[in-house]
This record gives C-alpha cells, sequence and structure tokens, in this order.
C-alpha cells in the first residue's frame, strides 16, 4: 500500500464519483417534483448504456480512428446514450406515473410501480440487446495523458470527469437560473400553489424525468466506455447512485452531487484498505452512520437551494 | 365605505347592475370532496371594479369557493362565468392567464425561494416578469423591498401574507381572489393590509374577499355575501351586513341575536 497506489485509488474515486453523482440527480429531481423514488432510474441509466453501443458499434468502421473522428465518435456515443436515457424516462413516467397521478395512487402504489417497472426494462433489455456483456468500440487510444502525484489518469477518466463536471455545472443552471428550473422548484416546493402560478405540473414533471434520463443515460454510456455494457449493469450504480441522493438530502440537487461524490470515494477507499470484497460494505455503512446523525441527508431535503 | 371613489363606484352599480355582465359569476354552483358537498348550489357575482367580501364559519365553503372560481376544484354542477364566459374545468394553469389572481389561505410562499424568486413565480404566465410590476410590489409592500434576498419560509407571518399578495399582483390579475388575508396576524398588520387591499382596489383590481374578521372584511367592501354550510345566507350592501343584527352576532362577537 504504497503513497502512489493511494493517488491512484484516489482517481478511481473521482471517477467513479462523477459518475454516482449524475445518475444521483436523476433519483433526486424526480423526488423532489414527485416525491417519488425512481427505481427504475437504474435501467435507464443501462439504457443509457445500450443507447450508445448500439449508436457507435453502427457508426464506428474504422480500427484506428484520428483524434477528430474520436471527438465525434465520443460525443455521438454520450449524445445517444442521453437519447435514449431521455426517451426511457419520457415513457415511463407517460406510461407507469401518470395514470397513477391521475388517479391520485397513494405513494405505495407509486414504490411498487417503481419497482415493476424496472423489473420490465431490466428483462426486456436482456431480450432485446442479449445476456453478455459487450465492450464499446475502440474510439481512441486509452493512454495516460496526465499524471497526478504519481497517480495516472487515462483518456476515458478524464472524459468522464470532464463530461460529468460538464453536465453538473449545466444540470445547476438550468434548475436555479432558468424558468424550467423554476417550474421544478416551484413544483417541489408547493405544486398547488405552483399551478395557480401558472405552471404546467403535467409538462414540469415529465421534463424532470426526461432531465434525469438524459443525464442518466449519458452516464450509462460513459460508464460502459469505462468498463462493459450488459442488461444486469444498473443495479449496482444504480442502488449506489440512490444511496448517494438519499446521503445528500434527497430532493437536494447539489446534495446528491457531493453525496456521490463521496460514495465514490469511500467506495474506492474502501477497496484500497480493506479489499475489493468489502467494495459496497463501506458506503452503505457511512450512509447509515450519516442519516443517524442527520436524517436529513448531509445538506438536507431541498430542492435547488440556492446557498 | 371609505373614499368618493368608492361612492361613484356604488351609484354605478346601483343603475348599471342588470345590464352589466360580472367580472365574475359563480351560477348554481356545487362542489364535492368525495360524497362531501361543501358547496351547495351557491349564486354569487362580482363586478369589475368591487371589493366583494365573502364571510361564513369555518367550514362554510369559503375557501371551497375560491378554489373553485381559480380552477383548483372543478365543480360537479353549475357555472363559474368570467366576463361571461364559461371557465369551469379550465385547469388553474390556464385559468390565470385569464387574469384571475388567487393568494391562497395560509399564504403558501414558496419557503425555499427568495422574496424575489417567489415574485417571478408570480409572473411566471409571461416570458419574463415586469420590472415595474417588481417596483410597484415593493413600493406597496416596502418591507418586501428590504427582504429581496431572504428566503420566502423565513419571513414572519405578516411579510409571508405581503408577499403572497405581491406575488399574485405580479400575474397582472383583472380579479384577486384573497382568502383570509388577516389571519393570525397583528391588528396593525391587518390595518396595513387592509390598506393596501384598499389601494391595489383603487389602481384598478376588483376583489373577491374571504375573511373571518367581518368589521373590517365589511368597511373595505361593496357588497357581501355570508356563507353558511355550503350556501349563501345573506346577500346585501356591505354597510347593510355591517348594520345587520344576525351578521354582528355571528361575526362581530355581539351578544343579542
Ligand atoms: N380536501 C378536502 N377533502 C374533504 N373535505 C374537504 C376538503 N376541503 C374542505 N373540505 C370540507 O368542505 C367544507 C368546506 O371547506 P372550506 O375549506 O371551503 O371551508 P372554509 O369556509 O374555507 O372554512 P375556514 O374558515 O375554516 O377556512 C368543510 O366541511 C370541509 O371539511
Ligand atoms: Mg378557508
Amino acid at each position: 500500500m504504497s503513497l502512489n497506489e493511494l493517488w491512484d485509488y484516489m482517481v478511481l474515486g473521482v471517477v467513479l464519483g462523477c459518475l454516482y453523482a449524475v445518475i444521483a440527480i436523476g433519483y433526486t429531481l424526480v423526488y423532489g417534483v414527485l416525491q417519488l423514488l425512481n427505481f427504475a432510474h437504474s435501467e435507464v441509466f443501462m439504457f443509457g448504456g445500450f443507447g450508445g453501443l448500439i449508436a457507435l458499434t453502427a457508426w464506428v468502421p474504422v480500427a484506428s480512428p484520428s483524434g477528430l473522428q474520436s471527438v465525434v465518435y465520443v460525443a455521438v456515443g454520450i449524445l445517444a446514450g442521453a437519447g435514449l436515457g431521455g426517451a426511457v424516462a419520457f415513457g415511463l413516467e407517460k406510461v407507469a406515473y401518470r395514470p397513477l397521478r391521475r388517479h391520485n395512487a397513494p405513494r405505495l402504489v407509486f414504490l411498487i410501480t417503481a419497482i415493476g417497472a424496472s423489473f420490465f426494462l431490466y428483462n426486456i433489455a436482456g431480450k432485446l440487446f442479449g445476456r453478455s456483456s459487450m465492450s464499446m468500440p475502440t474510439m481512441y487510444e486509452n493512454k495516460t495523458v496526465v499524471t497526478i502525484f504519481g497517480a495516472s489518469l487515462n483518456v476515458t477518466q478524464l472524459l468522464i470527469v470532464f463530461s460529468a463536471v460538464a453536465m453538473m455545472v449545466g444540470l445547476d443552471y438550468v434548475v436555479n437560473r432558468t424558468k424550467l428550473g423554476s417550474g421544478i422548484r416551484a413544483v417541489a416546493q408547493d405544486p398547488e400553489v405552483a399551478s395557480l402560478m401558472g405552471v404546467n405540473i403535467d409538462k414540469v414533471v415529465s421534463r424532470t424525468f426526461v432531465i434525469g434520463g438524459l443525464l442518466g443515460g449519458a452516464a450509462g454510456f460513459l460508464f460502459g466506455l469505462n468498463s462493459k455494457v450488459v442488461y444486469t449493469m444498473g443495479f449496482l450504480p444504480g442502488i449506489t447512485a440512490f444511496a448517494a441522493a438519499v446521503l445528500g438530502g434527497i430532493g437536494n440537487v447539489r446534495g446528491a452531487m457531493l453525496g456521490g461524490m463521496v460514495l465514490g470515494m469511500v467506495e474506492t477507499l474502501t477497496v484500497f484498505v480493506w479489499g475489493d470484497e468489502w467494495r459496497y460494505v463501506a458506503g452503505f455503512a457511512v450512509l447509515v452512520l450519516v442519516l443517524m446523525f442527520r436524517p436529513t441527508g448531509l445538506l438536507g431535503e431541498r430542492l435547488g437551494r440556492t446557498a | 365605505m371609505s373614499g368618493a371613489a368608492d361612492l361613484t363606484k356604488q351609484t354605478e352599480d346601483q343603475t348599471g347592475e342588470p345590464t352589466r355582465t360580472p367580472m365574475l359569476e359563480l351560477r348554481d354552483l356545487r362542489v364535492f370532496y368525495g360524497a362531501i358537498e361543501a358547496l351547495k348550489g351557491i349564486n354569487v357575482k362580482v363586478y369589475e371594479g368591487e371589493v366583494v367580501a365573502l364571510l361564513g364559519a369555518n367550514g362554510a365553503g369559503k375557501s371551497t369557493t375560491l378554489r373553485t372560481a381559480s380552477g383548483m376544484l372543478s365543480p360537479r354542477d353549475g357555472q363559474v362565468l368570467f366576463h361571461g364566459e364559461r371557465v369551469d374545468g379550465i385547469k388553474s394553469h390556464d385559468l390565470v392567464r385569464f387574469g384571475i389572481g388567487h393568494v391562497p389561505e395560509g399564504r403558501r410562499v414558496f419557503p425555499r425561494m427568495t422574496v424575489r424568486e417567489n415574485l417571478e413565480m408570480g409572473a411566471y404566465r409571461f416570458k419574463a416578469p415586469d420590472p415595474d410590476d417588481m417596483d410597484r410590489v415593493f413600493t406597496l409592500f416596502p418591507r418586501l423591498g428590504e427582504r429581496r434576498t431572504q428566503l420566502g419560509g423565513t419571513l414572519s407571518g405578516g411579510e409571508q401574507q405581503m408577499l403572497a399578495i405581491g406575488r399574485a399582483l405580479m400575474g397582472k390579475p383583472e380579479l384577486l381572489l384573497l382568502d383570509e388575508p388577516s389571519m393570525g396576524l397583528a391588528p396593525l398588520i391587518v390595518r396595513q393590509i387592509f390598506d393596501i387591499l384598499e389601494e391595489i382596489n383603487k389602481q384598478g383590481t376588483t376583489v373577491l374577499l374571504v375573511e373571518q374578521n367581518a368589521s373590517q372584511a365589511l368597511q373595505l367592501a361593496d357588497r357581501g355575501y355570508v356563507l353558511e354550510t355550503g350556501s349563501v345566507a345573506m346577500e346585501d350592501e356591505a354597510s347593510a351586513l355591517l348594520a345587520d343584527p344576525r351578521v354582528r352576532a355571528a361575526y362581530l362577537g355581539e351578544g343579542a341575536a
């Protein structure tokens, strides 16, 4: 356990944390507007992985593309992942949740529906895309780009960190500075009054799902880039990102980002210290501990607070 | 009754009433919560420029009336007409575009938005908030101007009520529905708020005011209705209601009926 190794793990933690953070935003946004724990979000993430994979396998013919080509491929992968993620999330809201809202179903029914939708999407993906792991086509040479304190960052890792940070900055802007963001925050705080102000709740809810889906889908592609794409890939990152959203304070966008970073870091450092078999233990232990002392999570249960 | 403006308005009401279309008319309105009939066929008219008070005991159906007028509830029977046009069944988020502003019971400001953001939400139906409206609100309520960046949830009750009214004004309403603006406020603040309501009315906004504070409300209002368990029990000029022994007994705490 050298110091260099520690830095290596820290880098891995940041990369993983970025992904968790982006996925966690989807949970927290939907919770904000509907008080719904959307367990199917992990499958939205998984579909994003396949979106990128399918677009790129159909489209990347060159074995060793030029620099510019690589950039275009990656961009297409992100867009395709985000696109399919957004589309699945949009459909999910329309088909699974909107009818429940129309009938004022109790919260438990929403929760059960979320779990059912998650199973459905998971199994349909296995059927559609096959049940074996697949790798993204090679779009660039994954060499080391920079070295920080002896820890090396390769192209994929840099890509993940950059895209995730860009998405988080963009999302924060949308939530805090745009009209759609005001609508989302108003619906989260008082839907009835929001509609008195002219906010169309159905529209805001639908768009909130789409935003969460775009981010989750893009994260799915980035995740697949770093490892593999398979129909089971949603479960563990999904549940960890969900924990991250709770850890940061469910409903709180910046909290979700913070929670994701914390859990990514805790997970890799656990592996560093105790070994891989402890990977998922420490993260949830942290979650339980934090909730024992701060039941509303690190930053509290509030959506898009500007503070 | 106070001021010349009110007097001219009143004569106008008396002479012009039969031919004028009310700004808001509730016609044989029946509203249910599940099996509970909260409004049992009420008729209410509000003419342009008026202040109309809606009085009644707890549970009489006052809030239900306002909620139906602003599209939060749909009547099972009867009609809501705005400028003679049927608007019942239109969702509240579409109805605001007709110029109906509703200040709900309990203020309901957005707790985790600043004063400014709350006011901007009031103008959500427009592309962008009108800075003149924002200035107008800050002129009417200087205390809000001093607290632009404070979160709504941290304001005092009186300030929240001011914010709720200001927020509704940002939507440029022709008709302002107010649900118990004096609830839980100190007499001095109530006085201020009623003065401001009078000012808002003079500036051209028609007001339908639900109140427990009958004497204040009737002093401000041109006409009034008294609701009792979902039906209109009395309907008259505000001054007449103010003098009515039944009203005085029930709502002004006077002994003999
Ligand atoms: N959401 C609801 N579900 C069921 N019944 C309701 C609901 N809201 C109101 N009611 C009932 O409808 C009736 C009228 O209620 P409403 O809120 O209109 O009264 P109110 O005159 O505004 O009373 P208050 O002065 O206490 O505010 C009451 O009997 C109340 O219990
Ligand atoms: Mg009421």
